[in-house]
């Protein structure tokens, strides 16, 4: 999977929120740093895994791409242009090639629009379509994620939360997007409709050639829909590769840790596996520890480098960036 | 080992404006001391209704326990009074609740809400508890425990609460830890130290554990039986390496065969169980799962099973027998 042409770019993505003191007069004493300094691609056509713990910035991460917060520092290029300079006009004409499907197929629909109004807004909002057209698109729409066309003058309330996520999915696809960011899509479901929703957006993807960022914290379904993999942890990528040298050959200690702490559904391969249990909570983004964000955690750490100095992300070869002192060939013998 | 838990036909249900909600429908289970059960099974199926039906912790209305009874230690728990139950709930049994945001009093320190279950149980002084309290603290591995027992629980994270809600369940040296989807709002990191922990706390007391979960994969790790609840029924239960490597019920075969798993070849398509679970309000009179089973014959639509052996302590309700041959 080398080549193929890169969709989105992001260069030293930063997204701080600020920590205000005072009631009259807000005083400035500091930042949340959610995310602090990214760097990486999607390609046409692929599927992106962005996963990590809570609080990490993963979703942070792909809200600032999508330029529903406008990011600190750094650029998103989309398609080579420059998202983050672009303002009014242009930009929302940019953000039909862009969507967003969200977590909480409970929140993210407004229960008082019919399912018709909701698929047909994005549409309407754009100037693409109106009148019996629109409605017709809707219907459409509503049958290619496996829902009745006829549901649409249902309201939110009437669905399964499994079918809601349905309607969020038709929703991102109407404007026919190129990119679509799926912010932890099937965590709000349940075990038997998971599935579902997986297989729906893989089809999706190959009928009209869809790019995902596929922000997730479950690595098991992360690996299955993923050709590509960035782990992040406090506000940084630590590891991006292809998804079966990040499963087979982890190299930053937090990945390993990661990979070990999801339970597998078979009880004689979990009684022979060794777990590494990373001790203690993550740190606070306001105050992440200086040197690697992850020393303070790491089993392997070395005492007078990661905690003083900063790895930098790097590629180690094969598609394979990493950003740990330990993992860098020429550090190892020190 | 000696049967610690006998429930014998529970039935649960909830008198709502819209019509009777059987949440569980005449469930039978044992448990050994020393075991731990996992119950796995999807949102709804009756999983945590069960378990709260034992600690009589059913709000009412519009819940009531409508039949059945739990024989713990030689004593109906569905029959006691109120004073006997409340001195069996937080003693005997001790339950950990999912949410660790909310399940702690965020006006009252972490020592005041350990202290009073070993004060109201075991009659221990101020003075007394408060020693108890670091014990249990440090026992479920929170550093520091002497300096952070006067802390609030905000200024703990989400891991440690946990931790706090477990020290709160051990406190009174409990027979039975029952633990409602303790690690679901939890990091799979954070999950994978409160497994660990628990783990090494019931071969510290030796205590039987009760489990909830709908995570297939936390259960293969640290049950000794499985039961699988369909639709406020158990359909399926195993010791945990005969469920796993013989399932024999088409709705626990449907749950493994769709979550993909971390260790095995990548395919290019999961199997979902199609459909949706069905409404509890109007059940018909088949098999509840029929509706979304692909082995369904014209019984499974007329008759819903009873459950019946099929291996060595591994009972199931089907009249298909998914693994091949005639039942």
């Amino acid at each position: 999977m080398a080549e193929g042409e890169i969709l989105v770019e992001v260069k030293n993505l930063k997204m701080w929120f600020p920590i205000t003191q005072g009631i009259v007069f807000q005083r400035h004493i500091g930042d949340i740093k959610a995310v602090n300094g990214l760097d990486f691609f999607v390609r046409r056509g692929e599927t992106l895994g962005l996963v990590g713990e809570s609080g990490c910035g993963k979703s942070t991460t792909g809200r600032a791409i999508l330029q529903l917060y406008r990011p600190t520092g750094g650029d998103v290029l989309f398609e080579g242009q420059s998202l983050c300079t672009m303002k009014g006009e242009p930009l929302r004409h940019m953000r039909r090639k862009m969507q967003m499907i969200f977590q909480d197929p409970y929140a993210s629909l407004n229960p008082r629009m019919t399912v018709g109004d909701i698929v047909g807004e994005p549409l309407e909002v754009h100037n693409l379509m109106s009148g019996k057209a629109l409605r017709d698109r809707v219907m459409d729409l509503l049958e290619v994620v496996g829902l009745n066309r006829y549901f649409i003058n249902r309201y939110p309330h009437e669905f399964s939360g499994g079918q809601r996520q349905r309607i969020g999915v038709a929703r991102a696809l109407a404007v026919q997007p190129d990119f679509i960011v799926c912010d932890e899509p099937i965590s709000a479901l349940d075990v038997s409709i998971q599935a579902q929703i997986i297989n729906l957006l893989e089809e999706l993807q190959k009928q009209f050639g869809l790019t995902y960022l596929f922000i997730a914290h479950d690595l098991s379904v992360v690996r299955h829909i993923s050709d590509r993999i960035a782990v992040m942890y406090l506000g940084k990528i630590v590891e991006l590769t292809t998804r079966n040298q990040l499963y087979d050959n982890p190299l930053h200690p937090y990945t390993q840790a990661l990979l070990s702490a999801v339970p597998i559904p078979d009880p004689a391969v979990e009684e022979k596996r060794k777990r590494i249990i990373l001790t203690g909570d993550v740190p606070s983004p306001a105050n992440p520890p200086k040197g690697c964000h992850f020393h303070t955690r790491c089993p392997v750490y070395i005492a007078g480098t990661c905690d003083v100095e900063e790895p930098e992300f790097v590629d180690i070869g094969n598609e394979h960036w990493v950003a740990c002192h330990r993992a860098r060939p020429d550090r190892t013998q020190s | 080992m000696a049967t610690l838990l006998q429930v014998r036909g529970l039935k649960t249900q909830f008198f709502t404006q819209d019509g009777i909600v059987s949440a569980v429908n005449g469930i039978d289970f044992e448990l050994n001391e020393g075991e731990t059960l996992g119950i796995v099974g999807e949102s709804g199926c009756g999983k945590s209704v069960s378990v709260l039906s034992l600690m009589r912790l059913i709000p009412s209305p519009p819940g009531k326990v409508v039949g059945g009874e739990a024989m713990f230690q030689g004593r109906d728990l569905l029959r006691m009074d109120n004073e006997e139950i409340r001195s069996v709930r937080g003693n005997k049994i001790a339950m950990v609740f999912q949410d660790p945001m909310t399940s702690l009093n965020p006006v009252l320190t972490i020592n005041q809400q350990v202290s009073e279950a070993l004060e109201l149980h075991l009659n221990m002084d101020k003075k007394q508890a408060r020693q108890r309290t670091i014990e249990l603290l440090d026992l479920v591995r929170i550093p520091d425990a002497t300096n952070r027992i006067d802390d609030y629980p905000h200024q703990f994270s989400g891991g440690m609460r946990q931790r706090v809600m477990i020290a709160m369940g051990l406190s009174c040296n409990p027979q039975l830890l029952i633990a409602d989807e303790p690690t679901t709002a939890l990091d799979v990191t954070i999950q994978a130290q409160i497994v660990d922990l628990v783990k090494q706390l019931k071969e510290e007391i030796g205590m039987a554990v009760i489990w909830i979960t709908h995570d297939l994969g936390i259960v293969a790790g640290l049950a000794d039986r499985v039961n699988v609840m369909y639709a406020g029924y158990i359909i399926e239960s195993a010791d945990v390496k005969d469920l796993y490597a013989s399932p024999r019920h088409p709705y626990t075969l449907g749950l493994l065969g769709s979550i993909p798993r971390l260790d095995a070849e990548i395919k290019t398509k999961l199997t979902p169980i199609d459909g949706l679970p069905p409404d509890l309000i109007e059940m018909d009179a088949g098999c509840p799962f029929a509706p979304r089973c692909k082995f369904a014959i014209d019984r499974c639509l007329q008759e819903n099973p009873k459950l019946e052996t099929v291996g060595r302590r591994h009972v199931v309700a089907c009249w298909v027998d998914v693994a091949g041959g005639k039942r």
